[in-house]
This record gives C-alpha cells, structure tokens and sequence, in this order.
C-alpha cells in the first residue's frame, strides 16, 4: 500500500445489532436455511485493506445488500466502495469472495459485484471478480494471499 | 431425444480439476488441477482405474493438458508460467522439456495436426508458438500479440497449420504463417463477455466457442469467391457467427467440444450441467438450427470445467469439475 491513504477520513457508520434469535432458531425440528442475514454475518466483520475498520462500519457492506436464495444455491452480494475511485474495490471483492468461498457449502454459486454506478471500474471490477480462474490463481499468489488474509483475520469487536 | 448415463466416477484428485484429455486412440484419459498433479486413467477389464499420478513437474496448479498426435508426448500448461512435455514410453511418463517464456500463468497448450508445432496462451495476453526440432527439443518460433487480455485457449485446425486462440477481451482470433511469421488473419467479434473455450468441427470449416455470456456460438467459413457473396479479403477465408444458442445455460460456460465421429456438441457449465446439442437435419448451412439433445442436471456437485468426447467410441464422454472428480459418461439419442 502507498504512503497516502486513498480515502484520508471516511465516513463511519453505525453498526447493526446482533441477530434476534427467535424460537424456531431452538428448534431441531426447523430447518434452519441459510438466509441474508446469516451471510451478512459473515461478511460483516472483514477488515477494509487501509483502514482500522469493518466493510460494516464503512457500509461496503450492508445487509440489504445480500441476497440469498438457499433454495436455489445462490449468494449475490453487491458492495459499496467507498469512494468512486476506490483502487481497493478488486481486493475487497476478493476477500468477500475468499471469505464466502471458505464459509459456505461448496453448492452455493456466489456472485460479488460492485452496487450499480458507484464505481468508475465497475464493470472491470466485477468481470475481474466474476473470472474463477484468475481468482484460482489470486489465490495461489502468496503475496495477494496474505493480503486478503489481513483482512480476513478476526478481531475482538471494538465495541 | 437423448439421454446422458453416469458410467463411473474417477476420484483421486485433492483439488478442483480443470481439464480432462483423451489421448488419440480413446484409450487413456489425463485429468490435471488445483492438486499440481496429472492423473491418467486407463481400463482394466470393465473398469477404469489411475494408471500415473505425474506429480513432479509444477509448482502451481495445472490448468491443462493435451497428446500429442501420436499419442506419444503428453504437454502440461500450468499456472506457475511453464509448459512441460511429457514423453510416454512403456506405460512410463517422463519429462523430456520444460517451455519457459510466458510472463505467468499458462492456460492452455496444443499440437498441431503435423505434431511439429505447439501453441501456449497465456494471462499475459500472448501466444506462443513453438517448433519440434529432430532431436526434440522446443524452439520458439513466434511470440505473437494481438489479444489485448488475457488468452484463455487455443487449438489448432484439425488439418492445416491454423490457430485459433479466444480470450477475455471477449474476441477470438485466427493465425497462419505468413512470409515467415505468424499474423493474426481473423478476429471473431460476437460475444459480450470472455469467451473461454473454442472447438473446430471434422473438417475445420466451422467453430463453436462458449463464453461466460452464458451462450453458445457457430461460426462458419465463407472463402473467397463463395456462392453466398459474403465479403472477403485476400485469400483470407470470412468466418462469420451463423448460429446462437441462448437461454439453455445459466452461468459461464466454461468448455465445448465438438464431436469429429457424431458432429454432436458437448458444454460443460458453471451451473453443473452437461448438455448435448444436435443439428437439425436439413437446416439451412448458413443459418443452421440445433435442438437441445439431453443435459444431465446436477452433473457435478459443483462447475463442470471441461468436457471432452473419446475420439473413437462416439458416444463416450468424460468430464470434470471443480467438486474434485473425473466422470465417464455414455451418451444415447432414440431414434425415432
């Protein structure tokens, strides 16, 4: 990363709650399928690249942003740079990628895209991320592993 | 219609498999991926079993693999940017040469018909082509540059000394030699997305590419001076899409071949199915019509990344899939 931050002084969001449980959630008789929100909790907690903070607390993230139809296999997450020019946008998509990629059963077909018009790259972005084999061989970049890895790693919540 | 079986599933593979490859005569199968190792699969009795497990050779995953005409050489592209030949003597397989040249990762390598060239394609946006010299060695005989990405496949002609590569600018391109280098003579303008895989018919005249557009394309040969008065240039045939398949994928369609025994094509896709497509008896050759045979839903448990017919039992087919397995399958059209 460069010596100046590509976005000096974000705007911080508040944080949503933890998840309600509700009776049916202490029912082993009730499937539980895998529903937006469960992947919102997923995803909610990965570092930004360049700053002490959650793709939550910058709303890259946020929960009606995630799509999940457990019925058909299908993830589609849509992030929000922070800025239009964010040079961060691919890497955050990776570590969304990655990180669903080691989450969730291997049947979920899952698409992470930039949300329409707010990014300059969008469509190169998104191609870029959408290409399985280039990601394949992201993955197997040692440097761009440990990357994606710093973003990945957990942290106590700074509550 | 047709119907496609499950005859075994070949497991063995750690990781994801890219690609699956017959040899000329159908009689061994190679699978390489993810696990940086080539298995090559062969019949004992009724059944199939691993025969090689070439793990020495790459350093990172193996993205695919090709015989040589012969059957005699198998070539190796890899993700770590080399190309190994594998020589095949008395059932051993030994690597005679290692390609260095690309800047990173390979994504494909394949013989011409003479089996005197090879071609390699790579991410950095590339094609090589490399002359068999007697004493087997590899020379490189043209770097040639014309895709503006990353080049995701190439073949060549079935017959003559033509390449065709396709690539994520979304194009596919035709190269002959020309005066002593190699030009790129065509560029196929038609889908919206990278177009990952391309497969030349029997006789060379037609291509099928599939991209992740999520369709299907047939593009045909009009040389020049032909009847149907589609415009040319030199002596350079036109290629011209004259048929597209859509709304029968779901996602990227990742591989296609085209059977040289039954004419049938064969996709594999990113939505795990398998489908078989025919075309219409009596369809117009310019504007030509296929029908949908037979898909076999839920294939593999996860992306079907290749799917090759067996050159000489028409209606064999293997496959294979990021969920880590090879499969055979048998593929039956009722008559009616």
């Amino acid at each position: 990363m460069g010596d100046s931050l590509i976005n000096a002084n974000p705007i911080i969001y508040e944080k949503t709650g933890e998840r309600v449980l509700e009776q049916d959630d202490f029912d082993d008789n009730v499937e539980d399928k895998i529903d937006n929100r469960e992947v919102f909790d997923l995803i909610r907690n990965i570092n930004d690249p360049e700053h002490p903070l959650t793709l939550e607390d910058l709303n890259v993230v946020d929960c009606d942003n995630v799509h999940v139809n457990d019925d058909e296999n299908s993830v589609e997450i849509l992030f929000t740079p922070t800025i239009p020019h964010c040079s961060m946008a691919t890497l955050i998509g990776l570590s969304i990628r990655v990180k669903l990629l080691r989450s969730l059963p291997p049947r979920f077909k899952v698409d992470v895209k930039i949300s329409p018009g707010t990014h300059a790259s969008e469509e190169a972005v998104n191609k870029q991320l959408a290409d399985k084999e280039r990601v394949a061989a992201a993955l197997e970049n040692s440097h761009l592993l440990s990357v994606v890895n710093q973003c990945l790693k957990s942290k106590r919540s700074s509550g | 219609m047709g119907t496609l079986d499950n005859v075994c599933t070949l497991e063995g593979h750690d990781e994801q498999v890219w690609c699956v490859s017959w040899n000329p005569t159908g009689t061994l199968l190679a699978s390489c991926g993810g696990d940086k190792n080539i298995r090559v699969w062969g019949q004992e009795g009724d059944k199939w079993v691993c025969k090689s497990v070439l793990s020495e050779g790459h350093q990172r995953t193996i993205r695919y693999v090709s015989w040589s005409p012969c059957g005699n050489y198998l070539a190796s592209a890899s993700f770590d940017a080399t190309v190994c030949v594998w020589s095949r003597k008395e059932g051993e397989f030994e690597c005679i040469a290692t390609l260095e040249g690309h800047e990173n990762e390979v994504k494909a390598v394949s013989w011409a018909c003479t089996g005197n060239l090879l071609a390699t394609c790579s991410r950095d946006k590339s094609v090589w082509i490399w002359e068999v010299t007697e004493d087997e060695d590899y020379e490189c005989a043209s770097v040639i540059s014309s895709h503006t990405q990353d080049v995701k496949y190439c073949t060549w002609h079935p017959s003559k000394e033509i390449l065709v590569s396709c690539s994520y600018d979304d194009t596919i391109k035709l190269y002959k030699e020309e005066i002593d280098d190699w030009t790129c003579c065509s560029t196929l303008e038609s889908h919206d997305s990278t177009v990952w895989k391309v497969a030349f018919d029997k006789d060379g005249e037609r291509l099928v590419s599939v991209s992740d557009d999520k369709t299907v394309k047939i593009w045909q040969e009009y040389l020049p001076g032909n009847k149907e008065g589609v415009p040319t240039k030199g002596k350079d045939g036109a290629w011209k899409c004259v048929c597209t398949l859509s709304g029968f994928h779901n996602r990227a369609i990742f591989d296609v071949d085209w059977s040289h025994l039954s004419g049938r094509i064969v996709t594999g896709c990113g939505d795990d199915c398998i489908r078989v497509f025919k075309e219409e008896e009596g369809s117009d050759p310019n504007q030509p019509s296929f029908s949908l045979m037979a898909t076999a839903r839920q294939a593999h448990d996860q992306d079907v990344n290749s799917v090759a017919w067996n050159p000489k039992v028409s209606n064999m087919l293997a496959s294979c899939s990021d969920d880590g397995t090879v499969k055979l399958w048998k593929y039956y059209e009722q008559e009616y």
